[in-house]
């Protein structure tokens, strides 16, 4: 039974592991190698296509756009995100649960339905192109599923926590940042990781509410594709540095992502 | 548990958060809202139409074969993930260096940018020097993700079950950690079977995680665009269009505002309808 079991589990991970070692493989072989045929490994190991990448402003500083918006909105989301999911583990208050539940219902609105208005509204307010844009945006997703999370997160810490402290003659404020933002430190790298990621992965809005300034990776990659036909050599170089910052902020929050995914509430 | 003290002080707390979503999300709704209702013939003239969208929308042909290739869709990966993923997160270590390394392994496509994913998949299909077109063909299979729909289509779900299936595995996963050592202990004294382990100890535990992975899966498989746009960009002819692929060609692609925003709001309320259900069950579980 062990022996099955552990088959299944590496069966599964081998399957997750063969796209990406296909987009390792294209991506280190120049482009006549690609076009010659079908070889399993690069035959003529080149590091060109990531040279090129690394050392083209063009290229690298999409890496810096997509980091940059990504990090706004990941601090935006989460600062914003803590006092309400405060607010909902510890109180009931008027229209507590129709405002849960609208928080939520804008994690279910498909990103294709906003892009047109966000487009519109955000040249207005002359933010177009401009990494806040992007980085607001995606608050539209991020805020529900951050204030969800840390909701899950805070109400696993006992209330007498709180009271003891304000006995103590601590101040909601002080009490707040000195002893509950500390106890829930889990939590809120576990909202940080999700805003991450759902930010990083994003591409549709990113793409639509910027134009060169602020244009992230993932779109250069998809305008270059299309432009140059077949340079599948740089596409596949490009795709798998998009793979590095993800698997370093995993890294991080290994310890936590099992009940992180489960929202905090298992 | 203790109930929760009423202070309607707390407001005051959940208000940046009000005011950010309410910039965020009411404006963009309202001008949907504002579209669907009009006809506009460009210079900001505006004449209104009232429930003719919609109207047209809900008898168009192209609409209904639209939304029945996403319900299709949803209900294919719906099937494929949630038991594969509990499968796979019953067969997993528990303890043990393994278990971080099986974590970070399994959470790394969720962590790859969508059009990055559809690249992938592209690359990895290519009849002639993808691995597993050349694999499919190898075995005398002919296959062609670009020609033929149902090679697209098993294309596209092939993908999403290597994207998403791993949220489902970490969900059941952590469920299945949170069980106390002890209800296995009482089910071995018992001398129960590893079926009704899992059916009587396992299961009842996972009802909570599951809701969130159907929930979860359901909102994000029905609003698919990036990875199939990239992947086969609708086609073969409009095999693959899903609703968002759809929307996105009207509303951008045609700039028929009226149109889009009608079909905007039709998309929204489904996803919503659906969602509603599912988090109604959801609270009733976390309250027993």
């Amino acid at each position: 039974m062990t022996y099955f079991k552990r088959f299944v589990t590496i069966l599964y991970i081998v399957f997750l592991m063969l796209p990406i070692y296909w987009l390792l493989n294209m991506s280190f072989k120049t482009t006549n190698e690609i076009l010659r045929g079908f070889s399993l490994w690069p035959h003529e190991f080149t590091t060109a296509s990531y040279e090129k990448i690394l050392t083209d402003p063009s290229w690298y500083l999409g890496y810096v756009h997509s980091l940059e918006y990504v990090l706004i909105n990941m601090i935006l989301s989460v600062a914003v995100a803590l006092p309400a999911a405060y607010a909902f583990s510890r109180y009931r208050f008027l229209g507590d649960k129709h405002l849960f539940f609208w928080l939520l219902s804008n994690r279910m609105a498909p990103p294709a339905v906003f892009v047109l208005p966000f487009y519109q509204l955000y040249s207005d307010v002359g933010l177009f192109d401009t990494p806040w844009a992007v980085a607001l945006s995606h608050t539209l997703f991020n805020v529900p599923l951050a204030v969800w999370i840390l909701e899950g997160f805070m109400s696993g810490v006992p209330r007498s926590l709180d009271e003891t402290a304000f006995v103590d003659g601590y101040s909601f404020p002080r009490f707040f940042v000195r002893i509950f933002i500390p106890t829930i430190a889990a939590g809120i790298g576990v909202a940080c990781f999700f805003c991450f990621m759902f930010s990083w992965v994003e591409l549709l809005l990113a793409k639509n509410l910027t134009r060169v300034a602020a244009k992230p990776i993932a779109a250069i990659m998809t305008k270059t594709a299309s432009a140059s036909g077949y340079e599948l050599g740089l596409l596949a170089a490009a795709g798998a540095l998009t793979i590095i910052p993800g698997a370093i902020v995993i890294y991080f929050v290994r310890n936590y992502i099992a009940k992180g995914f489960a929202l905090g509430r298992v | 548990m203790s109930t929760k003290t009423v202070n309607n002080k707390a407001w005051w707390l959940v208000l940046p958060v009000f005011a950010m979503v309410a910039f965020n999300a009411l404006i963009p709704l309202m001008t949907v809202v504002n579209y669907s209702v009009q006809e506009t013939f460009g210079d900001n003239i505006f004449t209104w139409v009232g429930v003719r969208w919609f109207q047209e929308i809900l008898h168009e042909e192209r609409f209904h074969s639209a939304l029945l290739r996403q319900i299709t869709f949803s209900a294919l990966v719906l099937a494929i993930e949630i038991p594969l993923g509990l499968g796979i997160a019953l067969t997993m270590p528990k303890k043990g260096p393994w278990v971080s390394v099986c974590l970070v392994l399994m959470s790394l496509p969720l962590l790859i940018p969508f059009n990055v994913v559809g690249s992938m998949w592209n690359i990895m299909a290519l009849p002639d020097i993808g691995l597993l077109g050349k694999a499919i063909n190898a075995l005398g299979i002919e296959y062609n993700y670009t020609r033929q729909p149902y090679a697209a289509w098993f294309t596209i779900v092939l993908m999403d079950v290597w994207h998403w299936t791993s949220l489902v595995v970490l969900l059941c996963y952590a469920g299945l950690v949170s069980i106390p050592d002890a209800y296995y202990q009482a089910a071995k004294v018992d001398g129960a079977k590893t079926w009704a382990v899992f059916r009587y100890i396992q299961l009842p535990k996972l009802k909570h995680v599951l809701t969130i992975a159907v929930l979860l899966r359901f909102m994000d498989s029905f609003m698919i665009y990036t990875e199939a746009t990239v992947l086969t960009g609708g086609g073969p002819g409009s095999t693959t269009t899903f609703l968002s692929i759809d929307l996105v060609k009207t509303a951008i692609g045609q700039f028929d505002f009226g149109h889009a925003g009608a079909f905007s709001i039709i998309y929204f309320l489904i996803i919503l309808t659906v969602s509603w259900l599912f988090y109604t069950l959801m609270m009733k579980n976390e309250e027993n």
